[in-house]
């Protein structure tokens, strides 16, 4: 799975068979309010560090008003309690380097579009104009009825071709 | 020099007093208007103003949430109770930004006033920005991290409210003779949102941002360049009429609107929310 900036450091002997079941717990912490994507696949897990039965998950918050955080972070501990060889875990919110949009791996953004919502723009234009595709039925003629959407992450957005209204990430980068 | 962590920070008494100074400030600003951001929800305009509004005004409260954990961070105390439990005569907002929304509450017959709200979270987001953008080379480091994560969503905001303050500047009579009138109320108060307050020269000296004369020019700039687009003379004179927020004054507004806002918290401070 490619995840930018995903640092795993555990002892070396038990590497392969643990790292692997910490994976599968975490790729079981979906997203709250998009419950197809999971932390990995939206780029939000920065740092696994794992010692003596104790992991330390570092997380970047997509966005900082975010309500769904405290729900992950209790989502995270609850999945990896169940591993025989964690008894303790630390979840810690951290803001270097800060999400970007273009973390979410390409199977998140495949799964985005499954749930009904268009994946970020790759390219974020330095006049700040994006273009997206509709979801459901891929045309390019969409138009963007509201920046902001029901969550903070979201844009609302109409297609012209299938005349459906969709939801779209919005893009975030650090050239903003 | 740089900060990397909280811990060396307090561990340099002048070092940490401006710092601890200037996380009250930018936490006080955006938890008051991010509050009064939030009475208007249901009331906006029109629904696609609703669903914007309110998304600025989580964003606003979760920049404050993040400004009062530095402060836990330095021994400030709990998060909850630096954003509940402050008094009025403990807050360092400026008094623009506990201005309310215009007669009338919440509950009972809200008049309130759009083109001063348009005015008072455009002139504010666009002084945020530039404090923002001076904090992105913050010596003290963990600060230096959120703003350049604020940063990202600001630039909505900012184009948010962007477009309504031209919009409605450049829109018929009415929007127009009401626009100005807002501007002049809040011009009249603005000199308290550049105000970096006592330790503003403590505060550049250590680099955890640039001078305030600095700040209050790029402002001014971004200003006059908006102002020449709509056609209407920039006020001369930017005061604080009703007080100085940053040394700690405040009007009835800022009381009220604690009264309301910490209710809940008030019943029981040991809840988990």
């Amino acid at each position: 799975m490619k995840n930018k900036g995903l640092n795993i450091m555990v002892e070396k002997s038990k590497y392969d068979i643990n790292v692997n079941r910490l994976y599968d717990q975490l790729q079981k912490v979906k997203d709250p309010e998009i419950d197809s994507v999971s932390i990995l696949e939206l780029g939000m897990v920065e740092n696994v560090q794992y010692a003596k039965n104790h992991v330390l998950i570092e997380l970047l918050p997509t966005f900082m008003g975010c309500p769904a955080l405290d729900i992950i972070k209790n989502n995270i501990k609850q999945q990896l309690l169940t591993l025989d060889f964690i008894n303790a875990v630390d979840v810690k919110f951290i803001y270097n380097p800060p999400w970007t949009s273009d973390r979410i791996t390409e199977i998140g953004r495949q799964k985005l579009k499954e749930f009904g919502i268009a994946p970020p723009p790759i390219h974020f234009e330095e006049t700040g104009e994006w273009r997206v595709n509709c979801p459901y039925c891929d045309s390019s003629y969409t138009t963007l009825d509201n920046i902001f959407g029901p969550t903070a992450c979201r844009s609302i957005l109409y297609c012209g071709s299938c005349k459906n209204p969709f939801e779209a990430m919005k893009p975030i980068s650090t050239l903003m | 020099m740089i900060f990397s962590t909280a811990a060396e920070a307090v561990q340099n008494e002048k070092y940490k007093q401006p710092l601890i100074e200037l996380l009250y400030q930018l936490a006080d600003d955006d938890f008051i208007l991010a509050y009064r951001g939030s009475e208007w929800l249901g009331l906006a305009p029109h629904i696609e103003e609703d669903v914007a509004f309110s998304s600025i005004n989580q964003d606003t409260m979760g920049h404050a949430s993040m400004f009062y954990q530095l402060l836990e961070d330095l021994n400030e105390g709990p998060v909850d109770c630096l954003a509940h439990a402050r008094p009025a005569n403990e807050r360092l907002n400026a008094v623009l930004l506990e201005m309310v929304n215009g007669p009338g509450t919440y509950l009972i017959e809200p008049k309130y006033d759009w083109a001063f709200t348009v005015v008072r979270h455009y002139f504010y987001t666009v002084a945020k920005k530039v404090k923002i953008e001076s904090l992105k080379n913050s010596s003290y480091e963990p600060l230096k991290h959120i703003a350049l994560k604020i940063n990202m969503e600001l630039y909505y905001h900012l184009l948010h409210w962007k477009t309504w303050f031209k919009q409605l500047c450049l829109s018929n009579d009415d929007a127009k003779k009401r626009m100005i009138q807002a501007i002049n109320t809040v011009i009249a108060e603005f000199d308290g949102v550049l105000s970096l307050g006592a330790l503003a020269n403590e505060m550049q000296e250590h680099q955890i941002i640039e001078g305030e004369d600095l700040l209050r020019q790029r402002w001014m700039n971004e200003m006059k360049n908006v102002f020449s687009e709509i056609e209407i003379p920039f006020p001369l004179k930017i005061e604080m009429k009703s007080g100085n927020g940053r040394l700690k004054e405040h009007t009835e507004d800022l009381t009220e609107a604690l009264k309301t806002l910490s209710e809940v918290y008030r019943t029981d401070p040991a809840a988990s929310w």
